[in-house]
């Protein structure tokens, strides 16, 4: 790898990077705001205009606030609960394919942190380790609330992730592939996986529902029951921290959302473009052109489903925790793994029959 | 008793398919909601834009002049009787020659104090007042206070100011309404109800 190479790598990895903290940052925002327009108010629009200024208000009161820590929590954990949450949540977002490709004098770059060819298999990885954050958070709080709050957080991740890898190989299935940026390049041309996978995709957004502690799953925090669950005893920016996490989490789901459903940076129509791009400004900058194009589509994408989660958390009430078990374990896995069986019936005899008939 | 037919009676039949698959509710949900989400907004932004609350409501108080500017005032005390809260208080003085302009009876108020904490806005102090001396506006709050001694208000603020004058030309929402259309159209150029000091 040569300077320029690394260059466009150090590039892509700082916006993204800052990209995924403004996004989560204004998620704050745009779920207020969401939440009142959809209960006919306005929501905030006293700091700045439309109250984009809001987050800004909202960090700095978080920062200035007393850094407090109990006096029989386990004053390392309790600080390493919070930003294990932090860490994880920012390291998923390395291998998902922002766009295609960047080329700068005859170098092609991917727009992606990491192009590892066990993509997926990272994401989950890292997303399953952020249990750790609340698991360690909670047990350090040295609170009972907390405790519980935060096993319930830790079991309800656990039994929702079996669900989502399963409801996941079916796409495996499909792409032959781990790699999420050949998964996203398989769905060039309008054949988003969402159009194969209808069920499978069902499953999986119920289950990073779930993943990111959102109504109507939000079982770890409660007020009536936990106070306010696993981080009842954290206050200022580290209380902070665990709403950003779950904010960057929400972000990260949606971007792997539409990577493996919705194409990515794939839309209709590219191919065109592409070609009206790279006659008019040359194959470099054309090329650059779409790539970013393409990008644009892609936050597009994840924006609409970080409003998707927005709305369903203004629409749905929240399930109760043995409901909640059940649909993990007696309704989503059986499900996934009936997927997983009409998939494979469908790669091994319904494809090379259409194959034959197309041709 | 039956006040109204929204009343279901709750049943215990198990659910059916669909319903036991919740997508279709949730599906019903989400197109409720995102209604809401583009429906016209109830809000009424307030510093910036005040509702209309009704010709007879009771705000602040005003002394009244009369149409050669004269307090209306004759300090009689039936507004203090009146009140049920207290809040009024009266020192009266005797016109001296030369007052006739300031001053519409020989006796006049030379001290009408309203405790606007202890003011329950009643409106009892309108209804005693023999002169048409003291109203509540029904276009003024009494605002925020900051500060113990903005609690009492004194003549200074409580008597008419002849260039803005308080009248009541708008007896119903409707006139009311309709005035607020002529004045934003031009028609009628008086002035608008000054802002509290």
């Amino acid at each position: 790898m040569d300077l320029t190479e690394f260059l466009i790598k150090t590039a892509t990895i700082f916006v993204v990077f800052v990209l995924t903290l403004v996004i989560a940052m204004y998620s704050t925002w745009g779920e207020r705001k969401v939440a009142g327009f959809i209960q006919d108010r306005m929501g905030p629009n006293r700091a700045g205009p439309g109250g984009l200024l809001q987050p800004l208000a909202d960090a700095g009161k978080m920062f200035f606030k007393e850094d407090f820590i109990p006096a029989l929590a386990n004053k390392w954990l309790f600080i390493a609960g919070p930003s294990l949450a932090m860490l994880t949540a920012l390291l998923a977002s390395a291998v998902i394919p922002f766009g295609s490709t960047f080329r700068i004098n005859g170098h092609e770059v991917a727009l992606q942190g990491v192009e590892s060819n066990i993509g997926i298999l990272y994401v989950f990885g890292v997303v399953a380790l952020g249990v750790y954050g609340i698991m360690v958070g909670g047990w350090a709080s040295n609170n009972k609330f907390s405790l519980l709050g935060a096993i319930r957080a830790a079991s309800q991740n656990i039994s929702y992730e079996v669900a989502m890898g399963l409801s996941l190989i079916a796409i495996l299935m499909m792409s032959s592939s781990l790699s999420l940026g050949e998964i996203v390049a398989q769905q060039h041309g309008g054949n988003w996986n969402i159009f194969y996978q209808p069920l499978g995709f069902i499953i999986f957004i119920t289950c990073s529902f779930a993943e990111c502690n959102r109504v109507p799953f939000d079982l770890p925090e409660c007020e009536t029951e936990l106070v306010g669950g696993y981080h009842t005893e954290y206050g200022s920016m580290k209380l902070g921290f665990y709403l950003f996490a779950e904010y960057i989490n929400m972000f990260i789901s949606s971007a792997i959302i539409s990577v493996l459903y919705f194409g990515g940076y794939n839309y209709p129509g590219m191919d065109w473009v592409y070609s009206q791009l790279t006659q008019a400004f040359g194959t470099e900058t054309g090329h650059n052109a779409a790539t970013l194009i393409g990008t644009a589509v892609f936050f597009g994408k994840a924006l609409f489903f970080i409003f998707f989660y927005m709305w369903v958390r203004w629409t749905i009430p929240r399930f109760r925790y043995d409901q909640l078990m059940n649909l993990g374990w007696k309704k989503l896995i059986p499900l996934a793994i009936f997927n997983i069986i009409i998939t494979g019936a469908a790669v091994l005899f319904l494809k090379p029959l259409v194959t034959a008939w197309l041709n | 008793m039956q006040l109204t037919n929204r009343s279901k009676q709750v049943s215990n039949k198990e659910m059916t398919l669909m319903e036991r698959a919740y997508l279709p509710a949730i599906a019903t949900g989400l197109a409720i909601t995102i209604k809401h989400f583009f429906a016209k907004k109830v809000t009424i932004q307030y510093p910036e834009v005040k509702r209309y609350l009704g010709p007879v409501f009771r705000g602040r108080h005003i002394l009244k002049r009369d149409e050669d500017g004269r307090e209306r005032c004759t300090a009689c005390g039936l507004c203090a009787v009146a009140c049920p809260a207290e809040a009024i208080q009266i020192v009266a003085a005797e016109r001296e020659k030369g007052e006739e302009t300031l001053y519409r009876e020989e006796k006049y108020a030379a001290v009408y104090e309203v405790n606007m904490l202890r003011c329950i806005f009643c409106g009892l102090c309108e209804e005693a007042c023999p002169k048409q001396a003291v109203y509540l506006r029904h276009d003024e709050f009494v605002p925020v206070f900051a500060e113990r001694d903005q609690v009492i208000w004194g003549k200074d603020l409580l008597v008419e100011d002849m260039n803005n004058r308080y009248t009541r030309e708008a007896w119903t929402k409707e006139e009311a309404r309709a005035l607020d259309l002529k004045r934003a159209s031009g028609e009628v150029t008086n002035v608008v109800p000054r802002a509290i000091p």
